[in-house]
């Protein structure tokens, strides 16, 4: 039988604990908690206890903290080493992992290591009873992400491998504290380097925390590939700094630079939940509408009538951004006056 | 001098995706997309050839693919690519991320003596970035991830900066190590026209035996021959060659499967059409002000 432990992979950056792990700890209290199991937290790093404690408050049951001065900054090496020494011995039913630039390098090393499957970039996960091919598997961890092309979700499951494996984007799941934190546990487990942890070395790491903050605002203003330039660009820019929004833009509209990755609203990008989500020259693609759907009010602009965007949105616009948009502008201004 | 292998895939082109390509299953009906040379690919075969370039030694493509991913072994030769590999086998058909890399590593093992491993970070069918690092962990070497540009190559490490969250690393690796490549990281030299002349007419085993078959006048053995005499011989790669466990191959040695591929049904219903007019616009703007959008 599983001993249906869901663990999470606490990923840390300076010292301090990524946003994704927590909002990961949150969904695999509801996953656990559904399998009637524990959860436990995955803590590497090098003074890392308060972090370990930290994970009491998003519903750990125990956090397993792996501490040493060589662990200080990730490397793939030690860390995929340690997961896959952990996973062996215990065998948890579920490891999650945020789908950073960390998370995707560590993760298939740990999947293929303990030969597990692993879905990437997730959008949503949930237990369920499956039958598969005749055969009944009970709680089943469901990968729910977007195929590629056109509106269509997949569910993936791996029936017949005892760890199931899978990586989520920041944003995606939604962080809770929860009422009651369970009482803490860390238990420290030792860490003793080989020959090959040492083969990569860092020489020099330089990281700015982030200007844009997409998941915090509470207005974004989205272009995507059909605005057609870096120039069209410009009116997003306008109309956001009007009524007080951050831009984003869509996967085409990054690909196309338009605008930076850091700004990129999806499935591969960040999800976010504004009160007010404009959308210009997006089309709606399942994996865009994957990081905007719950925004609370959205506004289609576009001059495709049938674009899927309009399906979703709550106010839809036909019509080029290049006149929509001063129109916008100038109208809300005169309000405000 | 080094000696690199490059990963490359042929990959349906997902800017042409539409409902009618998907499979009841859930795969996708490749036969029915245009397949290209996976971009991030091609940026791993440049920075192999500028290593060749600046330091010498051998640059080699292999694919795991259908018949017909021998387009891009071909289009590998047209860059710049000493020699390639086709891996194909109906064996390895419906494979995920975890089989896929046993058959690559164990296809690499069997060339051997490599320095480095490059492949793209991804590729745009599944946009997993999964194959590299589950290769290098089969390998049983170090990986370095996002790689944006290479420093250096000396004493037995090659130094690289790379992509982290919000910034970059520079990073010193011990090879045999395995570099994954980011999109912007080179820009992939065009085919060379002497090279489209010298190699256009490069094949594999399969598509030799297709001439064969359509035309009764050849002998297969003859014209092998007369393919590898001419450096134009694209050698094939078996399950049988590589001596794996078929076992974990193909659909058999897939952990992920796809359980239920749904359309999404959207929402909707609640729309309200805004004109395009001062008078529209000003409207919807009330609206928000009353409901404290704004």
């Amino acid at each position: 039988m599983h001993n249906n432990e869901v663990w999470v992979f606490i990923e840390q950056r300076n010292g301090k604990p990524a946003d994704v792990s927590f909002e990961l700890l949150s969904k695999g209290r509801k996953l656990a908690d559904s399998m009637k199991g524990e959860l436990k937290a995955i803590v590497i790093g090098h003074e890392a206890k308060g972090i370990a404690k930290e994970t009491f408050k998003y519903g750990a049951n125990e956090a397993l903290l792996v501490d040493h001065p060589d662990l200080k900054l990730f490397r793939t090496m030690p860390y995929s080493r340690i997961m896959n020494e952990l996973i062996k011995k215990h065998t948890p039913r579920i490891v999650l992992f945020g789908a950073t630039v960390y998370g995707r390098d560590l993760a298939p090393r740990v999947a293929s290591n303990t030969r597990s499957g692993l879905t990437a970039d997730c959008t949503d996960l949930k237990i369920s009873d499956v039958k598969y091919l005749g055969k009944e598997y009970p709680q089943l961890l469901l990968q729910i992400r977007p195929a590629f092309g056109g509106n269509i979700v997949a569910t993936i499951i791996t029936p017949d491998v005892p760890v199931q494996m899978a990586t989520v984007r920041e944003g995606v799941m939604e962080m809770h504290p929860v009422e009651k934190p369970h009482k803490e546990k860390i238990t420290e487990v030792p860490y003793n380097p080989i020959d090959m942890d040492g083969l990569l070395e860092i020489i020099e790491q330089q990281r700015e925390e982030s200007k844009v903050n997409l998941k915090a605002a509470p207005i974004i203003v989205a272009g995507g590939y059909g605005l057609g330039s870096k120039e069209n660009f410009k009116l997003l820019h306008e109309l956001a700094h009007v009524i007080g929004g951050e831009v984003a833009g869509s996967r085409a509209a990054v690909d196309a630079g338009f605008v930076g990755s850091e700004r990129q609203v999806g499935q591969t990008g960040v999800t976010v939940r504004p009160k007010l989500y404009i959308a210009v020259g997006i089309s709606g693609a399942i994996q865009h509408r994957a990081g905007m759907q719950e925004a609370k009010k959205i506004i289609a602009i576009n001059t495709d009538p049938d674009a899927p965007i309009f399906d979703i949105c709550h106010y839809g616009i036909v019509g080029d951004a290049a006149q929509v948009i001063p129109m916008f502008i100038e109208t809300y201004k005169n309000k405000l006056k | 001098m080094y000696k690199s292998i490059v990963l490359v895939k042929q990959v349906p082109d997902t800017a042409n995706i539409s409902g009618k390509v998907m499979k009841d299953d859930g795969t996708v009906n490749r036969a029915m997309l245009p397949a290209i040379f996976n971009y991030e690919d091609r940026v791993a075969l440049e920075f192999a050839l500028q290593v060749k370039q600046k330091y010498g030694g051998k640059v080699i493509a292999i694919t795991m693919g259908p018949p017909r991913a021998a387009d891009i072994l071909r289009e590998c030769l047209y860059m710049g690519a000493d020699q390639t590999y086709a891996i194909s086998d109906r064996k390895f058909a419906g494979a995920d991320t975890l089989a896929t890399s046993y058959v690559l590593s164990e296809a690499i093992k069997k060339i051997g003596d490599y320095d480095f491993v490059f492949a793209g970070r991804q590729a745009i069918d599944g946009d997993t970035a999964q194959v590299g690092p589950q290769t290098a962990e089969k390998l049983n070497i170090p990986q370095i991830t996002y790689a944006e540009e290479i420093l250096d190559i000396k004493d037995g490490k090659i130094k690289i900066r790379k992509k982290i969250d919000g910034g970059f690393e520079v990073v010193q690796c011990k090879y045999p190590c395995l570099i994954t490549v980011l999109k912007g990281a080179a820009e992939p030299r065009p085919f060379q026209a002497k090279r489209i002349m010298a190699y256009k007419g490069a094949k594999t085993l399969m598509e030799l035996e297709k001439m064969v078959e359509d035309n009764s006048l050849l002998y297969p053995d003859k014209l092998m021959h007369e393919y590898e005499e001419r450096n134009l011989f694209i050698p094939t790669l078996t399950a049988d060659d590589l001596a794996v466990d078929s076992e974990r191959c193909g659909i058999k040695g897939s952990p992920t499967k796809v359980h239920k591929v749904e359309s999404v049904v959207l929402a909707g219903g609640n729309q309200e059409n805004i004109p395009p007019t001062k008078d529209g616009i000003g409207a919807l703007i009330d609206k928000l002000l009353e409901d404290r959008i704004f």
